[in-house]
């Protein structure tokens, strides 16, 4: 159960984000995780639900793009995704493949507002209220 | 709202400080091996036999990694080697910090192999770099034969993968043949070694000469990649 660091380094690297963007807000972030990532996507988005509640990061959603492993075929050169670890090329047969994703574990993009954009959301919402 | 690229990896903190401990050791040329398992799977005893094995003169050093004790370090200090244990205090693995941390006080050009045992957990270790050679995974005859395929991120990352405890196969339904077939699902390319460090059989049975020529041979290849020239 590391998911809470792995977590922990999400809101860190949103955190230096921002700093680069001043008067902005973040809405969501993505990332990109690999089946061979040892992250399990269901326990990393409730660790980040369970720390960014009451923090500055509060109501900040996270878009897990979970993908499969891929691997390319050495003699053909085709490149396939992996499902159950079936090593055999889909193009030519061949069993001479390799690995060449799995374990990404990276930022892919970050939302974000202006902060006087959520101001006046916040402001608008009593007014039609 | 405006969508914004944003690159790098997750665990960037952990990443830089790998690289930095992966510059070090390349330029002590020290061969680090991260050696990683479920708990019980035999790491602490695989490490006795080798440590107990190797010619006092063997410039080796471990680092051990338990949540608790001292117990392991305690162990392996009998045979005279530099062995210093990591208390995680509760975290489930080891990170780049931790090997920084520990290190501090080693001089590493006295040393020519780092073997790090890492926290009990087939899980979170694979996911933190410690600025290794080459990770390790050892899986037990007591275990299932399809572990690899239960946790296929830390057998997709070892290069080599130590089947221990096989004086127990007798005793125990477990399919060498079908473990090692699920682990080369998941890595083609695993090399596979098969030990007994308790089996009173001698070390020529015992598969331990095999493991050792193993670590021997890879820290060879380790050397010959640094003295290649950057390019």
């Amino acid at each position: 159960m590391h998911e809470m660091g792995i977590a922990n380094s999400i809101l860190e690297g949103v955190a230096k984000e921002l700093q680069r963007r001043p008067g902005t807000r973040a809405v969501k972030v993505g990332v990109r995780i690999g089946a061979l990532a040892g992250v399990d996507p269901d326990a990393l988005s409730f660790a980040f639900e369970a720390l960014t509640l009451d923090t500055e990061f509060a109501g900040l959603a996270i878009d897990i793009d979970y993908v499969a492993p891929r691997s390319r075929c050495r003699d053909c050169g085709r490149e396939f995704e992996l499902r159950n670890y079936e090593l055999l090329c889909p193009q030519c047969g061949s069993l001479s493949t390799e690995r060449i994703s799995g374990d990404e574990l990276e930022f892919k993009y970050l939302e974000i507002e202006q902060e006087e954009e959520a101001n006046s959301t916040q402001q608008n919402a009593p007014r039609e209220a | 709202m405006n969508r914004v690229p944003m690159e790098g990896k997750v665990l960037n903190e952990n990443a830089r400080i790998a690289a930095e401990l992966r510059e070090r050791f390349h330029e002590s040329r020290v061969f680090c091996v991260n050696l990683i398992s479920s708990p019980g799977s035999g790491k602490t005893t695989l490490l006795e036999k080798t440590l107990e094995a190797l010619p006092r003169s063997t410039r080796v050093a471990v680092l051990t990694g338990d949540l608790q004790t001292e117990n392991d370090a305690d162990r392996l200090k009998r045979y005279g080697f530099p062995v210093k244990q990591i208390v995680t205090g509760g975290t489930c693995h080891l990170d780049a910090r931790m090997i920084e941390k520990h290190i501090a006080d080693w001089d590493l050009a006295q040393l020519d192999t780092l073997i790090v045992e890492n926290v009990g957990n087939l899980v979170c270790p694979s996911s933190y770099d410690l600025g290794e050679a080459a990770k390790i995974v050892l899986l037990s005859v007591t275990e299932g034969e399809d572990k690899p395929l239960k946790y296929p991120s830390i057998f997709f990352k070892s290069e080599l993968m130590v089947l221990t405890k096989t004086d127990l196969l007798p005793y125990v339904p477990f399919k060498a043949d079908l473990a090692i077939a699920n682990a080369r699902r998941v890595h083609p390319e695993m090399k596979v070694v098969k030990v007994s460090c308790l089996g009173g059989s001698g070390v020529s049975n015992s598969g331990l000469g095999e493991w050792m020529t193993w670590l021997e041979r890879r820290r060879q290849t380790f050397l010959s990649t640094l003295s290649q020239p950057v390019g």
